[in-house]
């Protein structure tokens, strides 16, 4: 029994970590072109044309995945925030600082799709709504949070700055997602909810599904990817660094 | 095939504007964050690879 028990704290070690995270990223890389080949393809070829917003609506297929992943990398950077704060890893934080930039451009491209979206069909580029304006607050949360960390030299006081931060911000995440049930949105409800289920038709929900596990693959690998520069840039001076086969001349 | 004539692809029945801003500026964002991780990347480890010379250099 005990033999089967991994030992957690091994990989929160950078120099455990880095091999593995590249590994990861490999096989997330792989996952991501294949899954986004297939979720385009099924978002123009095999869901059918909508029959009130004929083929606008096709923008569905990014704009939702891209919102979930914006709600969905900020609760993992604040996990990892939680993590820093209270085992203390260095990795904790790197993570959280990887996963970032990429949080930043998933919820950029829901606010750009939302806007090229909300004009044709609402005849708004944007409103002041519940569901944009608290996305808007995240989109600013995510930069708050890079602009911190770029603004405080030591590494580990900016870590620690960082995860209260993104502790603070976590209360905004039910703000969005419940914002269309508790204010009277332009914005419509949710299309998939756990609790009702969904209210597309199949073909369209699996395409969605296809673009969600698409882009998710694409954001695991993009932020392993960073968090191994990461941690070359905070440990350039290791040994274990100046040791790996890349850093052969 | 859904649609008769390519132009008709493009055209996402008069809503090219708006399917082909979101999905195209999607694949931009996309392309572009590897692309620079990769640079981030050649830098550091180019930055490192001088330090791990000087070091063989003159051992102290």
């Amino acid at each position: 029994m005990s033999s089967r028990l991994i030992n957690w704290f091994k990989f929160s070690s950078p120099a455990t970590f880095y091999p593995l995270a590249g590994k990861i990223a490999r096989v997330a890389t792989a996952i991501a072109v294949v899954l986004l080949a297939i979720g385009l393809y099924m978002s123009f070829f095999v869901a059918p044309t909508d029959y009130k917003q004929g083929e606008g609506y096709r923008i569905i297929f990014i704009h939702v995945p891209a919102a979930w992943m914006s709600m969905f990398i900020y609760l993992v950077m604040a996990f990892w925030a939680a993590m820093g704060l209270v085992f203390n890893t260095r990795l904790s934080a790197m993570m959280a600082q990887a996963l970032a930039p990429t949080g930043a451009i998933m919820t950029f491209i829901a606010l750009w799709t939302g806007a090229f979206w909300g004009k044709p069909m609402w005849g708004a580029w944007w409103v002041w709504d519940a569901r944009l304006t608290s996305e808007l607050i995240l989109f600013f949360l995510y930069i708050g949070f890079i602009a911190l960390q770029g603004a405080i030299s030591d590494a580990r006081r900016a870590d620690r700055a960082g995860a209260i931060l993104l502790l603070v911000g976590v209360v905004n995440i039910p703000i969005i997602y419940y914002s269309v049930k508790w204010w009277n949105t332009l914005h419509q409800g949710a299309s998939v909810s756990l609790r009702n289920g969904s209210s597309m038709s199949a073909i369209m929900l699996e395409t969605m599904l296809v673009m969600t596990f698409a882009f998710w693959a694409y954001a695991i690998a993009v932020a392993l990817y960073r968090v191994r520069v990461i941690i070359l840039e905070r440990e350039k001076d290791a040994r274990w660094v100046s040791e790996l086969p890349e850093m052969r001349p | 095939m859904k649609y008769d004539s390519l132009a008709e692809f493009f055209n996402m029945g008069g809503y090219a504007l708006y399917v082909w801003g979101s999905f195209g500026v999607t694949a931009l964002l996309m392309i572009a964050e590897p692309l620079m991780l990769r640079q981030r990347r050649r830098a550091v480890v180019q930055r490192i690879r001088r330090l791990v010379r000087l070091k063989s250099e003159n051992p102290s």
